[in-house]
């Protein structure tokens, strides 16, 4: 009995010696990184959940000169509309101001945009990780070069020829633009990601008595998908998140969200309603979160996938 | 791969580049060598009671005549790159010539609409990239030293500045320092200024376009960096630790070294994108104070009814001479590195 309580005693103290150990004390260093951490989790993540919560306001709350706290319990939203939550921001800017159009039109001008560039990209980043010929990698060095092309000079470029040949101001143009300048960083993407699959695969193919166009389209496409999905998110996020093309490039009604969303604010600002601008800025966000969400993991491996950031 | 297979894999990506990136650029330097039509001016005799009066205008049907004849506008030749609105070599060498003092001639020379713009930009774009790289790192580790459960939460937190568009992003940040906004408003309680506002302070616009810029770019970098961290030898670190290296050295010494290569890339990436500031300087409305290279231009095609073609072209050429040299360090290591590894 006494032994037992004994070594259950000396037990106890060894695991005791043996946690303190595995587990260090907290040291201020460790202290100081984690409260950074956090820091950064605020400033990265406040903003938008603020301004979420704002946009059920009116905009004497939201922007309130007297008393931040105002936003916070909607003094001026309860004494307007009668509930501490109003939709009129989003009523004014997808009814009155119908943004339900600009978002078709990105929804038009994405989807085209990501099926077209993945499929010229596909074509390309194989050809480029097959070949050895030192033209493979110039065509790699120039896409580079035009990768780092701010878009607004090429801007300058398309608009007195498409304005020419009269082909301004329509989605088709807008999406063949995109496609192109989506171009470089898909190349390199796509290059990089074929790269990893072995060459034997496809060349044992052609060993067999397959084409190169057949080994690529029986041995290689099916394999391909997590890469082109990776690439697939990274046109996606560029083609939704441009401004410099889509507000130079395309007429008033065919407007695609965000140039709505810059010019809401021209408009509003008069009317004194800057709440449709925020209404519409929540709108534009929550499609990102949502894939933020679900392909976190295809983002992360995207960006370290050590080729070029879209 | 044969050359002919080759050729029809890269057909459709290479006609797209060279359609709608090459050819711009060609076009943009036929654009800059032009100048809009001068409007054709008649003279038109009025004969009233009192006599005759002679008044110039504008012959509108002639102008447009030759607007149709001829779009890109007339020859002007290096004309535009040398005018007060790009390079102002005669306004630079007036300054010079006219001011005692650094002080004055800078004052002078920022008077000038391309150096003003061009000294943001470069401001910008080293002023965030060293923070960028810094601060990511930095947040790197202190989410490598996490418990495993709260990683997944972290990550999806910080990717949000990245992931949504520049201008949703700065929108959001200004209406939130914004002079009715959380931050602005309660820093004028606090100060009891009421004219402490970005919209009123050049250098407060400056400071908050650089902290956009930062909070917008540390994702990357982040996740980067994150990423690299995980596969640092763990040999090495346990024989740094054996040979009684402290936590600082072990960073200095093992895992800064074994990172270098993602330094050099991130920065590759941060010049590039960072020269080519533009939508925040949109969505703050600050023109008035910070203009950047990519801004002039846009205000030249905005030009209301009137784009400046060849002034926005003049601009154009010579930020695309910036980029070329941002880019040539790393054009001449890669083309090295690529020779050697070819001559083995």
């Amino acid at each position: 009995m006494a032994t037992n309580a004994q070594s259950a005693a000396a037990s106890t103290v060894v695991n005791g010696v043996a946690s303190a150990k595995a587990k260090p004390r907290i040291t201020p260093l460790q202290a100081f990184s984690v409260g950074f951490v956090i820091l950064w989790l605020i400033l990265a993540a406040f903003p938008f959940f603020w301004t979420l919560w704002g946009s059920f306001k009116v905009q004497s709350d939201f922007f309130s000169r007297a008393d931040w706290r105002n936003a916070l319990y909607g003094v001026n939203t309860i004494r307007e509309t009668g509930g501490a939550f109003t939709l009129q921001a989003y009523t004014g800017a997808w009814v009155q101001e119908e943004f339900w159009r600009p978002v078709l039109n990105t929804m038009i001008v994405v989807f085209f945009t990501v099926i077209i560039s993945l499929t010229f990209g596909t074509l390309g980043g194989y050809a480029l990780a097959r070949s050895g010929f030192r033209y493979a990698f110039w065509l790699l060095m120039l896409a580079l070069v035009f990768r780092a092309m701010p878009h607004i000079t090429l801007v300058s470029g398309y608009l007195l020829p498409f304005f020419e040949w009269n082909i301004w101001g329509i989605l088709p143009t807008t999406i063949i633009v995109l496609v192109a300048i989506n171009q470089p960083f898909t190349l390199w993407m796509l290059h990089s990601f074929f790269l990893n699959i072995p060459k034997d695969m496809d060349e044992s193919a052609m060993v067999d008595g397959c084409t190169r166009f057949q080994a690529f389209r029986y041995v290689i496409i099916p394999v391909m998908w997590p890469g082109v999905i990776t690439t697939g998110l990274f046109s996606f996020l560029l083609a939704y998140n441009d401004f410099a093309v889509t507000a130079m490039l395309l007429s008033s009604e065919n407007q695609t969200m965000i140039p709505a969303v810059v010019s809401f604010l021209g408009t509003t600002q008069e009317a004194g309603n800057v709440m449709f601008a925020v209404a519409a800025v929540v709108s534009a966000t929550a499609p990102l979160f949502v894939l933020v969400l679900f392909f976190q993991r295809q983002i992360v491996s995207g960006l370290t996938a050590g080729a070029v950031k879209g | 791969m044969k050359h002919k297979t080759f050729f029809w894999f890269i057909l459709p990506t290479l006609s797209a580049m060279i359609l709608f990136i090459a050819l711009p650029i060609i076009s943009v330097i036929i654009q800059s060598l032009h100048v809009e039509h001068e409007q054709v001016l008649i003279t038109v005799e009025n004969c009233g009671p009192f006599g005759c009066t002679e008044s110039v205008a504008v012959d509108q049907e002639a102008t447009e005549a030759l607007l149709e004849e001829a779009p890109l506008g007339r020859f002007n030749g290096l004309g535009t790159y040398t005018n007060r609105a790009h390079l102002a070599f005669a306004e630079l060498g007036e300054a010079w010539r006219g001011t005692d003092t650094w002080a004055a001639f800078w004052d002078r020379v920022m008077s000038l609409p391309f150096y003003a713009a061009l000294a943001f930009t470069l401001t910008y774009t080293f002023v965030v990239t060293p923070f960028v790289l810094v601060l990511g790192l930095a947040i790197a580790v202190g989410v490598n030293n996490l418990p495993k459960m709260f990683k997944g939460v972290t990550i999806f937190l910080s990717l949000l500045p990245m992931m949504v568009p520049p201008v949703v992003g700065s929108l959001i940040l200004l209406w939130m320092v914004d002079a009715e906004g959380i931050i602005g408003a309660t820093i004028q309680n606090i100060f009891n200024d009421p004219n402490l506002s970005i919209r009123a302070s050049g250098p407060l616009m400056w400071i908050m376009l650089i902290v956009y810029g930062i909070w917008s770019s540390i994702p990357f970098s982040f996740i980067v960096f994150y990423a690299g961290l995980q596969t640092v030898p763990e040999d090495t670190m346990e024989a740094a630790t054996i040979d009684g290296a402290s936590k600082w050295q072990r960073m200095r010494h093992v895992v800064v070294p074994h990172l270098m290569p993602l330094v050099v890339f991130i920065s590759l990436i941060q010049l590039m994108d960072n020269f080519r500031v533009f939508e925040p300087i949109i969505s703050f409305q600050a023109g008035a104070f910070a203009q950047s290279l990519s801004t002039i231009i846009y205000n030249d095609l905005r030009e209301a009814g009137n784009p400046l073609y060849g002034s926005a072209g003049a601009t154009s050429m010579l930020t695309i001479l910036g980029v070329v040299i941002l880019l040539s360090p790393v054009l001449v290591r890669t083309y090295r590195d690529f020779t050697r590894k070819s001559s083995h």
